[in-house]
């Protein structure tokens, strides 16, 4: 075993001084490599990029336009059209123009990211406990406590999650926190499931059954040994369910059953500006645009790191 | 496969007894069902006669174990609002949902699995990057914006599609569209990583050997053994197209069991709603049930373990 341990540290080149000089500068360290990939692929920079960019935006929403996204409404100014219709209305103040009630486009979307990022990052963290929890207990204990969670999951899986959200939205009255507490606590069954499977791979391995001899204790083994090999897996998980409870949040918000009115939304935008869609369409291209460039760049960022860290899960 | 059967069947008969209790609990999420009926403005009398008239005053177990019955004899109660039986109007609500849920995932196929296999047998070629450009780009289209937008370009501007409200099959269009596109993703993936591993295999190179004509091969030897995972995938979207057709029915406004749900949880009618998410969680118990079965018929292996 001892042997073993060595030859796998040695061969990964984990320690750097195990490995002899010459090879060193034959080959680039593992860190070097994963830097490399990282920043030769299109898939994480383009996301990667996008995404900060829209995070940045949202942190720094309230100094990007003078108007504030609720409060500064003007019937007068209602319907202004956006810089790209070349129209007499149009007012360099507004440059996406004004809505229904003449409150500047441009702030409420910049504001409307807040929100989207707001309850995709908590609803993700509180499904990815939920989910890493479950799933790791299934996939490292084997057994009934596999047979209980894969029931759990399946009974998860056959309820319809709009309808159910939809429902428990309407019977205890919708706020922001109701919605990522309820997102939450229904989307976190991909989560149990690739951490199931993962975990199950890992937990066979020589060096669990290592830590084992050596008198590890269970949450010993777990945070130190499985969590670092399954961390991967768990992050490409979770900037998928990201997307997915932002597209919630967005779907919820335009049924109006989501996030409630004045609330810059960008689904409640959407919703919002459905009425007027056959005479001004871009009242729902804008948000709709912000929406999909969003979920485009999270979902670029996951496949990219599933990429890197797993070239053989590649497809 | 009879042991396999049986095992398969328990599980999916505990799975709808636990949703059971689950959506006979949603009424009390909200703490008193007798309030939240009788509105905001009710006396504690009239708060009172509701909750007798309708069953409320009993021990809840015993509430569960009457409805439990009644709805095993496919009698789901009475709509508070529509004043009419409930299964009477999912009856009549459920073809719309099941025809537009049948045309999305038969759209979904068709687009994916062709795509699918001409991406794996040239693998980065033009029509690969294409189909995985279309894969990303559909992951993230939220689907009521790629809805609305259909329905400003094809509806409005064109007037090539009817828009709303249509029972003819022109009116399935746009909405079988938008409610399938969103499988496509997953199923082109799916269908790829499979045709490539199997592609790869010994007795696709003995076909090839043998003399067998290149259609034969891809078709009859390598997409039935690659076309397995798909067959749980398009069940599993397709119970989640069910329930997921609240949005798509809402906005192009099909009289389905989505447009009912959301009519439903507006009008705040427990009974009702609590029938409807009963029966679509039945419906996906059955439909994946079916798959497994589908699956097991396909691959003898899936029946021994």
């Amino acid at each position: 075993m001892a042997r073993q341990d060595s030859q796998s540290i040695a061969r990964s080149g984990a320690v750097p001084s195990a490995a002899p000089a010459a090879e060193k500068i034959l080959e680039p360290s593992p860190a070097s490599q994963m830097r490399r990939r990282i920043f030769g692929h299109y898939g994480i920079m383009i996301g990667g990029t996008v995404l900060a960019a829209i995070f940045l935006i949202a942190i720094f929403a309230p100094l990007l336009t003078p108007f504030d996204p609720i409060l500064d409404q003007d019937l007068a100014q209602k319907l202004k059209p956006p810089f790209w219709h070349d129209s007499p209305k149009y007012d360099p103040a507004h440059p996406l123009g004004t809505d229904l009630q003449g409150r500047d486009y441009l702030t409420r979307l910049v504001h409307g990211a807040q929100i989207s990022l707001l309850i995709g990052f908590s609803a993700m963290l509180i499904s990815g406990v939920i989910g890493t929890a479950l799933g790791v207990a299934a996939g490292y204990f084997g057994g009934r406590v596999d047979m209980v969670v894969n029931f759990i999951i399946t009974t998860r899986l056959s309820m319809p999650v709009v309808l159910v959200a939809l429902a428990v939205v309407s019977l205890i009255g919708s706020s922001l926190w109701i919605v990522i507490w309820v997102l939450g606590l229904l989307i976190w069954d991909r989560f149990a499931v690739v951490m199931r499977s993962t975990t199950m791979q890992v937990r066979n391995l020589d060096y669990v059954a290592a830590a084992q001899a050596c008198g590890c204790s269970t949450l010993r083994i777990i945070m130190t040994e499985i969590m670092p090999n399954v961390v991967n897996h768990l992050i490409v998980v979770a900037t998928l369910e990201m997307a997915h409870a932002i597209l919630l949040e967005a779907a919820l918000s335009f049924l109006g059953l989501g996030v409630q009115p004045p609330a810059p939304s960008w689904g409640l935008m959407i919703s919002e500006a459905k009425g007027m869609m056959f005479f001004d369409p871009w009242l729902i291209g804008v948000p709709g645009a912000a929406l999909f460039a969003l979920i485009l760049a999270i979902n670029l960022l996951g496949d990219g790191v599933r990429d890197v860290t797993a070239p053989e899960n590649r497809n | 496969m009879l042991k396999y059967i049986l095992k398969r069947l328990g599980v999916a008969f505990m799975v709808a007894l636990t949703v059971s209790v689950i959506t006979f609990s949603l009424i009390y999420v909200s703490g008193d069902p007798a309030v939240a009926l009788a509105g905001e403005a009710a006396s504690n009398d009239e708060i009172e006669h509701i909750r007798k008239s309708y069953g409320y005053d009993r021990p809840i177990p015993v509430q569960y174990m009457d409805w439990l019955g009644r709805a095993l004899q496919g009698d789901l109660g009475r709509s508070h609002y529509l004043k009419e039986d409930i299964s009477d109007v999912i009856l009549t609500r459920l073809p719309n949902t099941l025809i537009l849920a049948g045309c999305a995932i038969a759209f979904a196929l068709i687009l994916s699995i062709p795509l699918g296999v001409a991406a794996a047998i040239r693998p980065n070629s033009l029509i690969d990057r294409f189909a995985l450009t279309l894969a990303v780009v559909g992951q993230a289209l939220p689907s009521f914006w790629f809805a609305l937008i259909m329905m400003f370009f094809l509806g409005i501007q064109m007037r090539w599609l009817p828009i709303s409200r249509v029972e003819t099959w022109q009116g399935f269009i746009m909405p079988s569209i938008a409610l399938g596109y969103y499988v496509t993703p997953g199923v082109m993936r799916l269908t790829r990583a499979g045709m490539l591993e199997v592609l790869q295999s010994d007795y696709i190179r003995t076909a090839k050997a043998k003399g067998l004509r290149p259609m034969v091969v891809l078709f009859k030897h390598a997409l039935r053994n690659a076309i397995i995972p798909v067959v749980s995938l398009a069940a599993v979207q397709f119970g989640f197209m069910l329930g997921g057709s609240i949005v798509i029915e809402s906005i192009f406004a099909i009289n389905g069991l989505g447009f009912l749900a959301w009519e439903t949880i507006q009008r705040g009618d427990l009974p009702m709603m609590q029938a409807i998410v009963l029966v679509l969680s039945l419906f996906y118990i059955v439909i994946t049930f079916l798959a497994d079965m589908l699956n097991a018929f396909l691959d003898p292996r899936i029946r021994v373990t």
